[in-house]
């Protein structure tokens, strides 16, 4: 099967996966253990320590919501996975109606870009130390960094774009070649880090007197910010909000043989989001004490760069480490975004349709606060997909005990199903509107617009099932 | 030969960890630590790929943050 039309795994991908291509569980430990150490972790652990979080809430915080993040992969996906063994989009389909999945992959695909763009930054961003380009972040939100800075993005994100076009295979072998090493290196970046503040002891450590210093720093330049205990929990927990409350995994777990498998996120949560967040932290941390006018831009703000960051510690490692983790998070994310758009306008080539979703992600790594707003494009990523999770939740758990049809659109053979449409939609654009009008913080709208989304999906059915005869039957 | 590939990896990766620690420990100084991190590197992308399996995992075109 060619890489056109086929991914991996690609042969059931509208067929429950059978018990000869089921994985045991310690595959799904290196999936997670890999993916989760990823160019995004370079940028998201200093924005922690911008943000004003304290050393000891950040560590107990991100533990906390780490441990639910798992547990909801654990309880809330994989038992579906395992019941239905179908992916996430043909899942939906079933339920929703194959003109709703075009609509969610568009959005998924768009979202897709932004973060592209963000790891095209990043990447950028480590290509510019040994090139002397700084990376200079203006004020405001569409502004563009310095002439130099914008070129390179231009640059690295045509190679990204190109990449991808090709195919996803050799960058996908390269990032599980790069896995641990990548790991590797975040662990000794953190420790030189720490040598280089002097907690060297664990008194010194928890008496976290550098971190305070540099926060004192960051917000001396930057003004004050706060970043709560619940913010970092919430966030810790709800950053993949689309990968378990949005139910993305199931496209993974629906090939786990025990349930055991769901504990595999652990992996991926206490390595990335945990080991590497907090030593992404510790290089602010370390620069701000040891070259604080690296840290400085001449706008007299402070701003992680995560080339120069890495560089600090450990030197090209660190500068190739920022490159190949950017460049193998934003190459999957790009292929996929195409294959989206390209859902959207089926007799377009997919090659000409990553190439767009790589300009799309270009232009939107050429704006470096996008990339610095990565705290807040995360929660709304979650605010955006997590809710049609709820979609399959409730089909899956409640519609047949409710006397309801489960996967409507399967049976009945609607391209819409209008009651998943509106559950979806309506639930996320009051959250959107909470979160930039309202300026709520975006993590915390997940949760409550997935218990909106479930609830309206169970009422509005109540209401278009009975409108409309079922022809088909469900046969998954 | 799988076996020693391994072994010269899973040395790559020491170079790359175990230096920090001492850097930590306050025994080597810090442009030994990226020069051997450096030489670490090389080494594991040079020997990994010769025994790390070509199959692509399931995951390979998902996207997690």
């Amino acid at each position: 099967m060619s890489e056109e039309t086929a991914s991996p795994g690609g042969e059931y991908e509208r067929e429950p996966v059978p018990e000869s291509a089921l994985l045991g569980s310690s595959k799904f430990w290196g999936m997670y253990a890999g993916e989760h150490a990823a160019g995004t972790e370079f940028m998201i652990g200093p924005l922690f320590l911008s943000a004003g979080a304290s050393l000891s809430d950040l560590v107990l915080g991100l533990l906390l919501g780490n441990i639910l993040a798992v547990l909801t992969w654990r309880f809330l996906v994989v038992p579906i996975a395992m019941a239905k063994r179908l992916t996430l989009y043909y899942q939906l389909e079933r339920i929703a109606g194959g003109g709703l999945v075009k609509l969610y992959n568009l959005v998924n695909g768009l979202l897709f870009c932004f973060l592209a763009g963000a790891m095209v930054t990043v990447s950028a961003s480590a290509v510019g130390v040994p090139l002397n380009i700084s990376f200079d972040v203006p004020t405001n939100l569409f502004g563009l960094s310095n002439v130099s800075f914008t070129l390179l993005v231009a640059m690295v994100g045509l190679v990204i774009a190109v990449v991808a076009a090709a195919g996803y295979k050799t960058v996908a072998r390269v990032a599980n070649i790069a896995a641990p090493w990548m790991i590797a290196v975040f662990a000794a970046c953190g420790i030189v880090a720490l040598g280089q503040v002097g907690a060297t002891e664990v008194a010194t450590i928890r008496e976290g007197r550098f971190w305070d210093d540099a926060i004192a720093f960051v917000q001396a330049r930057n003004g004050p910010q706060t970043f709560s205990f619940w913010q970092i929990v919430v966030f810790a927990w709800l950053c993949n909000g689309a990968m378990h409350f949005g139910m993305s995994d199931l496209s993974i777990f629906r090939f786990a043989r025990h349930k055991s498998a769901g504990w595999a996120p652990a992996a991926g949560m206490f390595l990335g989001h945990y080991m590497a967040w907090i030593a992404a932290a510790l290089l602010l941390a370390a620069l701000i004490k040891l070259q604080p006018e690296l840290a400085v831009g001449p706008d007299g703000r402070v701003n992680a760069n995560p080339g120069m960051l890495a560089y600090q510690a450990l030197g090209w490692t660190g500068i190739l480490c920022v490159v190949i983790a950017g460049w193998t998070t934003a190459n999957p994310t790009i292929y996929r975004a195409g294959l989206a758009f390209q859902g959207i306008v089926p007799k377009s080539s997919r090659t000409a349709m990553t190439l767009l979703a790589g300009a799309v992600a270009t232009m939107a790594g050429a704006f470096p606060n996008l990339s610095a707003k990565l705290l807040d494009f995360v929660g709304t990523y979650g605010t955006i997909l997590g809710p049609m999770g709820a979609v399959i939740v409730f089909d899956f758990y409640l519609m047949p005990r409710l006397g309801l049809r489960d996967e409507f659109a399967a049976r009945s053979g609607a391209r819409v199903n209008l009651a998943a449409l509106i559950a979806w939609l309506l639930p996320v654009l009051v959250g959107l509107y909470l979160i930039f009008v309202r300026g709520l913080f975006a993590a915390y709208a997940v949760v409550p617009c997935w218990i909106a989304c479930g609830l309206l999906y169970i009422v509005l059915s109540k209401f278009t099932q009975g409108a409309r005869l079922p022809t088909t039957q469900s046969n998954a | 030969m799988q076996m020693l590939l391994r072994i010269v990896s899973l040395v790559a990766l020491g170079l790359v960890l175990v230096p920090s620690m001492m850097y930590f420990g306050g025994m080597v100084a810090l442009a030994i630590v990226t020069r051997l991190a450096l030489i670490g590197t090389l080494i594991w992308f040079v020997a990994t790929p010769m025994w790390m399996g070509r199959e692509l995992p399931v995951d390979a075109t998902h996207v997690e943050i």
